[in-house]
């Protein structure tokens, strides 16, 4: 017997041997009758409906789709955040002054300007005039010492050209000063035509010459100036509601707020808790007060837009902090909770749209992020004694400085968590925004309309009044008739009180005859 | 007959489905959608690959048997539905 072992190379199915693969008539006979086959039909039926349910599933659902296969692992922050204080500078001077406004330096932040003034009325006798620029590594001593003719309430470098700062005074001068050259004045303006009252605030203006800056003051007044030329204001401005340029009834400035995206506008926060928006490019001084917001009950002490959406500004007065849409003239988008101490300065981080910063009179640094919560601060440090009154961040938002009433300037440093921006931030602070916008403007139109429906109610009835009472007279008339009424009743009274008096006599006279 | 060609029509005009073959248990393919030489590859390769799978589940547990099987590769998913004596075969490429 022989075996014969070889593989079998299975190119063709196994097809009975009668039939040739490769004829194609006999194959296409042979699957005809294999399809009438009855067991062939009844399971392909069954298999068929699986198989269609299947498909069908595969179609819905992508079973095998991979999830998050783009995202890259993200850096969890879960850590708090918190502010360290990395360095305080101190007023070197025995009476301490407060730290009415501080600056950085625009070339990364390396000096701090700070000026220092005392806001209590009438204590500037003793002080000393010095406000200084601190180098921020080197706390124990200024790097160099400004010297004004009276206290600096307020100081600012100038963005574009990091050596010169300008400054506004406690009597109303503002000075100029390049610290190339030392530590005097280089100008500043003569007392006549500057302010004359503090000046409390104090902005570089963005042009081509780079020199131009505009102040504002309790007096009422905002004053551009060149600074080539401090002997005199270049332009005038009186914050006078009524447009008549009065000075008698202007308003007192007490913030500014300039931004170099929207170089023809500015606004200006005054005393009596108004913000009033100006367009510096109007015609005529009556067109340069555009609108007002009904701010605060106090005075309005910091007003700033939004870097990233500047048509949103943040404003701080009395015990809250407000945010703005330009649209809304009536009142605040968002507000915060009254704290229990008044807010004195306020300013958004250069880097996260949503976060602020605000410092209170009890000492206490505040920092917000609206997207995580808007109820209570994020973060609150109490950073000093006393009451602080200025803060400042620094460009990358990582530092903050802020000023105190006795004369410190304290540098923290804020966690990573409240200085990187986060994704989407910009477009969710933005959504956030628009939504309390229209919120605002539905309220808005529908007390509107009641106090349509009201005006229009009572002016019905008066008119149902008035066709009731016709021959209605003047008041004039109505005097006159009251008049003629009044003397005609006294000559009436008279008349009688005299014919009483004959009707004694009379009775007298007859009496006496009797006797 | 009918029911059967009604079935298959309604398979292959389901969305994604790029062919469908159905094989007896001999390896001939009865009916098909492809061309004959891709016929004749999947019936041979995908018989194997059943009667290799039906050997597994019943190994692993006597009372079990193979009731469906899918192959899912990058380009496309060949499903198979076996049967005493036929199998059918689907491929679809479900993202298409």
């Amino acid at each position: 017997m022989n075996f014969i072992s070889h593989g079998m190379n299975h190119v063709e199915g196994g097809w009975p041997k009668d039939i040739d693969h490769e004829n194609m008539e006999q194959t296409i006979r042979f699957r005809k009758k294999a399809g009438k086959n009855e067991a062939y039909i009844s399971s392909i039926l069954q298999l068929g409906s699986v198989m269609e349910l299947c498909i069908r599933q595969n179609n819905a659902i992508d079973k095998y789709e991979q999830y998050f296969e783009d995202e890259e692992e993200e850096e969890e922050n879960h850590n708090a955040p918190y502010a360290k204080t990395m360095n305080v500078l101190r007023d070197p001077h025995q009476v301490k002054r407060t730290v009415t406004s501080l600056s950085w330096s625009p070339d990364r932040g390396r000096k701090l300007a700070a000026a220092y003034s005392s806001v209590v009325f009438q204590q500037t006798s003793q002080l000393s005039t010095d406000s200084y620029i601190w180098d921020i590594e080197k706390p124990s001593i200024p790097e160099m010492v400004l010297k004004p003719p009276s206290p600096l309430v307020c100081l600012e470098y100038n963005p574009r050209v990091s050596y010169t700062l300008m400054g506004g005074c406690y009597n109303g001068q503002v000075a100029y000063w390049d610290t190339r050259r030392g530590c005097q004045t280089v100008a500043y303006s003569s007392v006549e035509h500057s302010h004359k009252d503090p000046v409390y605030k104090v902005i570089w203006l963005q042009s081509k010459t780079g020199t131009d800056a505009f102040s504002a003051s309790t007096d009422g007044q905002v004053l551009w100036w060149d600074v080539r030329k401090l002997s005199e204001p270049t332009e005038r401005l009186i914050l006078d509601l009524s447009k008549e340029g009065n000075l008698g009834g202007a308003l007192g400035g007490i913030s500014l707020e300039f931004e170099i995206t929207m170089p023809t506008k500015f606004m200006v926060g005054t005393e009596e808790g108004l913000i009033i928006s100006c367009n510096r490019k109007a015609k005529t001084p009556a067109e340069k007060i555009v609108c007002t917001y009904d701010g605060h009950r106090g005075s309005v002490y910091a007003v700033q837009r939004n870097p990233f959406l500047p048509k949103n500004f943040l404003t701080v007065g009395d015990w809250c902090a407000r945010i703005w849409s330009e649209d809304i003239k009536e009142s605040s988008i968002i507000n915060t909770k009254n704290g229990v101490s008044e807010l004195m300065d306020a300013c958004w981080s250069p880097v996260r749209p949503s976060v602020f910063f605000t410092v209170k009179m009890n000492g206490v640094l505040d920092i917000w992020d609206i997207l995580f919560n808007q109820s209570d601060p994020t973060l609150s440090v109490k950073v000093c004694d006393g009451g602080l009154y200025s803060i400042r961040v620094e460009e990358n938002g990582r530092l903050v400085a802020c000023g105190s009433e006795k004369g410190e300037a304290t540098l923290l440093e804020i966690s990573s968590g409240l200085s990187v921006p986060q994704k989407n931030e910009k477009s969710l602070v933005a959504a956030m925004f628009e939504r309390e916008t229209k919120r605002e403007k539905i309220l808005m139109g529908r007390q509107r309309e009641i106090r349509l429906k009201e005006r229009c109610r009572s002016e019905q009835s008066r008119e149902e009044e008035v066709v009731r009472e016709d021959g209605e007279e003047s008041p004039q008339e109505l005097l006159a008739r009251a008049e003629k009424d009044f003397y005609s009743m006294v000559e009436v009274e008279l008349k009688r009180r005299r014919k009483g008096k004959d009707l004694i006599e009379e009775q007298v006279v007859s009496e006496d005859k009797q006797t | 007959f009918a029911d059967v060609e009604e079935t298959l029509k309604r398979i292959q005009s389901q969305k994604g489905v790029q062919g469908v073959i159905i094989v007896n248990s001999e390896g001939i393919p009865i009916k098909t959608t492809l061309d004959n030489t891709s016929t004749v590859q999947y019936a041979g390769l995908i018989q194997q690959l059943v009667l290799m799978a039906r050997s597994t589940v019943r190994e692993l547990d006597p009372q079990n048997d193979l009731t469906f099987l899918r192959v899912r590769s990058k380009k496309n998913e060949i499903m198979i539905a076996p049967d005493k004596d036929y199998f059918l075969i689907v491929i679809q490429n479900p993202s298409a």
